[in-house]
């Protein structure tokens, strides 16, 4: 197996044991991503000379010191999804708003891996703003599923996603607000998860929806995500809202077996919709861990049938404000031809947004304005509350809920763009965890006849990232599905 | 007037904590453009704004101050518009939850009188940077400054409370008082540190319904703040008298042409969506951050006027004029600490100072070029009797005009008293001596010619010697043989 194949915990390994060397890790990585790039297109932009740089640097530290036992990162390639900012690196959120957009300062998640000393390889694809289930909004290239190419990869963590399941990074990071890691995660087959509101800062995330953004992993292992969790997670001065607890050491806690412990399945997440090979696929994940002794019920998540309505009035509204600041005046694209200043706004706005973003930029300035604030946004706010407390009621029996992570597979290029609705509808399994605040996973549970991956959905407590990775750990165990797409 | 005048406020203030309100930049007047700046006032993507602690102890102090209803849960609301000097395309402020709210203020007229005004609400917002438009009117840019953007701003809103000009005069002065006071800004309004807004409308005397608002802004001192009130009263009058239409808008004052001119109609009022901002969790003001602001709260100026009565023996009507500027009880009891009498600091600061400081607009005593301890040193030395009180006099305008203290202004013109018997005497003699008529008129029961006497001694010692040891030896050699 090539050393770019591995997971981020083998290649540690065998940096640790020197059997290779980072130059040599890194050199097979962009190797690999030339040889797959032309069909996958995961990327948006790639650093390759500074990592060949800072590989040579790093090796020479491993000679003199040996690799540092609290670095876990060190030397490794991994990608950020294009919304995160690095210093002096091109993030454009795949707008042509922000195309040529280099940030004068690192996100803390950023910093946090230059610390370890991580080797950033390059900034990946996404749907422009991080709006879509699909990555086909991203306004300048298309990335294609891995496993079929005339398949998405899911959005708007796409790229992030399709990197990681191609070997074209060992591990990468991407945004979630309404799903956008879990589900790309399902259609690529890969792990993905997206932490609790808080446990992971966002300062230098470009903003889509400012109560339900949180950052998380892609990887290839649940192993490699608790770690990657660990190394980003935490309080930060920088972002407010951000929250003050200990971060627990979640690769060794999720080693520990599942036996009696009792997993819900909410009967909503089942109902009619969902693909029939999809519900096969977790019915089957549910039986592999009721072989391990714990417990799986049924119960009811009642609002859940306002969660999508919910999701599009909050997160639209706070998408309009969060995105006002791109009026062409102090970074990003500015127009040409503006006869004042109300004319920059308007063209500037006009020509660097694509029609997604502009479509909930209006409809969440509507659902702010005068006279309709009360009925939409305050009432969401409402509801919002409610569908946290269907997940709390759940979480006083239950330590984790299992749902499949999508109601479809991977669906083909064009499918669901004709009708805004239907690509909304694809989330619906994901979003209530983004209203509720609590963490959610999705790793691989099996393949269509088709031979697209299929995710199931693993959900816990707010902050209890343990239990969530030791049920995604032991059923990973149990699939043992090890499953790499034909590119 | 047939009319009713109805004027409320808007007062903001910039505070002087030592960092922005959002961020850990300095703030700081003046400076190369764009110099204190940092991602997340500038607004770049991806920043995040963290609230400045003791930003709102200032809000709490001040609605304290002013007598508010704290709100123990109190959060930051987002005012959405597009400007270009507003980096996020929205103003962090507070809407809903607003800390301080249903206050009330008193303040003195000219005659003493007090009366109130009710506080709407008090609360925390940042400011937004600096246009600055290039001096050719045909120039297609202009040029944005973030210096000020995300400086600390405390918004105070009255209710339309006062009912005349002089009212909003007397209401202003007290205000800036306050804020002195409290001590959580420089309230220069030259510099913009203190800005006030004000509403008017007319009313029909007798009538029970109010008239059309119309709102000015960038009232840059309090001079043109009374202007303005007095010429929109009158523009309003005149409008009601012709039957035309008062229409709601915003109007800005003109210093050329001395008038208030349309800057923004209601047909452009702004829906400024106003929603909880999600990067800031909201506030929780207990009762014991309260209490410990509470018991922080400086001297108010009640309090010190009452202070200087009792501790410094001075009238009530002294008090009362030393403690209406804060700067100027200050710069008072720093004098009495050098000098140790009250009293005679206190005149000196009411007439010759005060009357200094009225010539210039908005002078400020900080400013002003006799240190207060020079003032001290000054009276210090006339109570020793180094130098009379007429001298003194000398002295003051010396140090006014070139800015050096008492003692050097003293021994540079050779200013000290003469006041031993040995020097003094000889001229007393010898005027006595050249002046028998004098005499003559003196000892026939003229008792005001000893003022021509005084005068020539004065005149012989140019000035300087000691006029009670005059006096002392003028009775003593008139009344001899």
């Amino acid at each position: 197996m090539s050393l770019a194949a591995k997971t981020v915990t083998q290649i540690r390994q065998l940096l640790k044991e020197q059997k290779v060397s980072v130059p040599e890790v890194v050199a097979d990585q962009i190797k690999r991503i030339e040889e797959v790039e032309p069909k996958v297109c995961a990327y948006r932009s790639l650093d390759t000379e500074n990592a060949v740089a800072q590989a040579r640097k790093l090796q020479a530290q491993i000679d003199k010191e040996g690799y540092p036992s609290d670095q876990p990162f060190f030397g490794i390639p991994v990608a950020l999804k294009d919304n995160m900012c690095s210093v002096g690196q091109l993030t454009s959120c795949s707008s042509k708003i922000l195309e040529n957009f280099k940030p004068p300062y690192d996100a803390t998640v950023v910093s946090k891996l230059k610390a370890q000393n991580a080797v950033l390889i390059g900034k990946t694809n996404m749907d422009e703003f991080a709006m879509g289930s699909s990555t086909e909004n991203s306004a300048f290239v298309k990335t294609c599923n891995p496993y079929d190419l005339n398949c998405v990869p899911g959005g708007s963590s796409g790229g992030s996603a399709a990197a990681v399941a191609a070997d074209q990074a060992f591990a990468s990071l991407g945004s979630d607000t309404g799903g956008s890691i879990r589900q790309p995660a399902s259609f690529c087959g890969v792990v993905g998860m997206k932490p609790t509101y808080g446990r992971v800062s966002r300062y230098g995330l470009v903003a889509f929806a400012s109560s339900l953004d949180q950052i998380g992993p892609f990887s290839k292992s649940v192993e490699d995500a608790a770690l990657f969790l660990e190394a980003i997670s935490g309080a930060d001065p920088h972002d407010n809202t951000s929250v003050d607890m200990p971060v627990p050491s979640y690769s060794e806690e999720m080693k520990k077996p599942v036996k009696g412990m009792k997993i819900a399945v909410p009967k909503e997440y089942f109902a009619q919709g969902i693909d029939p090979e999809v519900k096969a696929i977790v019915e089957n994940s549910i039986k592999e861990l009721e072989a391990m002794g714990a417990v799986c019920e049924e119960v009811s998540l009642p609002h859940t049938k306002y969660c999508v309505s919910t999701y599009y009035l909050i997160a639209t509204a706070e998408a309009s404000s969060n995105l006002a600041r791109f009026d062409g005046v102090h970074y990003g694209y500015r127009a040409d031809g503006a006869k004042n200043i109300v004319d920059l706004f308007s063209k500037t706005r006009a020509e660097g947004f694509g029609d997604e973003v502009k479509r909930r930029i209006m409809l969440g300035t509507y659902v702010l304005s005068a006279g309709y604030f009360d009925a939409y946004y305050l009432k969401a706010l409402r509801v919002r509350t409610l569908i946290k407390q269907d997940f709390e009621n759940v979480f006083k029996d239950y330590q984790a809920i299992i749902t499949p992570t999508s109601p479809s597979p991977a669906f083909q290029f064009g499918a669901k763009t004709a009708d805004p609705l239907e690509m909304y509808l694809s989330d619906i399994c994901t979003i209530s965890v983004n209203l509720a605040g609590t963490n959610g996973l999705s790793m691989n549970a099996g393949f269509t006849k088709s031979g697209l991956p299929v995710g199931v959905q693993l959900i816990a407590k707010p902050f209890d990232e343990s239990t969530l990775f030791q049920v995604a750990w032991n059923l990973e165990q149990a699939l043992d599905l090890n499953c790499k797409p034909n590119l | 007037m047939k009319y009713q005048p109805v004027i409320g406020f808007e007062i903001h203030t910039e505070l002087k904590t030592k960092t922005k309100m959002f961020c850990a930049c300095e703030v700081a007047f003046g400076g190369d453009p764009n110099t204190r700046v940092c991602p997340v006032c500038v607004g770049m993507p991806g920043s995040l704004p963290v609230p400045n602690k003791t930003a709102i102890d200032y809000t709490i102090r001040t609605s304290l101050a002013l007598n508010c209803h704290i709100n123990q849960h109190t959060e930051f609301d987002r005012k959405n518009y597009y400007y270009p000097d507003l980096p996020k395309a929205y103003q962090l402020s507070q809407d809903y939850n607003i800390l301080g709210v249903n206050g009330q203020m008193d303040y003195e007229m000219a005659d003493g009188e007090t009366r109130t005004v009710r506080i709407n609400n008090v609360h925390i917002e940042e400011d937004a940077g600096k246009l600055v438009h290039p001096d050719d009117s045909f120039a297609d840019y202009s040029l944005v400054d973030l210096n000020r953007a995300g400086t600390p701003l405390i918004e105070i809103v009255t209710e339309p409370d006062l009912r005349s000009a002089s009212e909003a005069e007397a209401f202003m002065l007290a205000m800036k008082s306050l804020l002195e006071y409290i001590d959580v800004s420089d309230c220069k309004m030259e510099e913009g540190s203190l800005r006030f807004e004000v509403n008017i409308s007319l009313m029909e005397k007798g009538a029970d319904k109010l008239g059309t608002k119309v709102e000015i802004k960038n009232l840059n001192s309090m001079r043109i703040a009374m202007k303005v009130i007095e010429y929109e009263i009158k523009r309003q009058s005149r409008c009601l008298d012709k039957g035309e239409p008062i229409y709601q808008e915003t109007r800005l004052w003109d210093d050329v042409a001395c008038m208030t001119r349309v800057m923004r109609s209601k047909e452009e009022a702004k829906d400024y969506r106003y929603f909880p901002d999600p990067d800031m969790v909201p506030m929780d003001i207990t009762p014991d951050w309260v209490a410990r602001i509470q018991k922080e709260l400086p001297e108010l100026r009640q309090q010190k006027k009452e202070r200087f009565i009792m501790e410094y023996t001075i009238p009530e009507y002294d008090a009362g004029v030393l403690t209406s500027d804060k700067k100027v009880a200050d710069y008072f009891e720093a004098a009495v600490k050098v000098s140790d009498q009250p009293k005679q600091v206190s005149n000196w600061i009411m007439t010759e100072i005060l009357r200094e400081l009225k010539n210039e607009e908005d002078a400020d005593i900080s400013e002003f070029p006799v240190k207060a301890e020079w003032l001290g040193t000054m009276v210090g030395l006339i109570q020793k009797g180094t130098i009379s009180g007429k001298i003194a006099k000398k002295v003051f305008d010396g140090m006014l005009k070139t800015g050096k203290d008492p003692e050097t202004i003293i021994k540079e013109q050779g200013l000290v008293q003469i006041s031993d018997e040995g020097s003094i005497r000889p001229i007393v003699e010898a005027v006595i001596a050249e002046n028998p008529d004098s005499v003559e008129k003196y000892r026939s029961g003229n008792t005001k010619v000893i003022g021509f006497f005084v005068g020539q001694i004065m005149r012989k010692s140019r000035g300087k010697a000691n006029p009670k040891l005059v006096n002392e030896l003028l009775a003593e050699l008139l009344n001899q043989d």
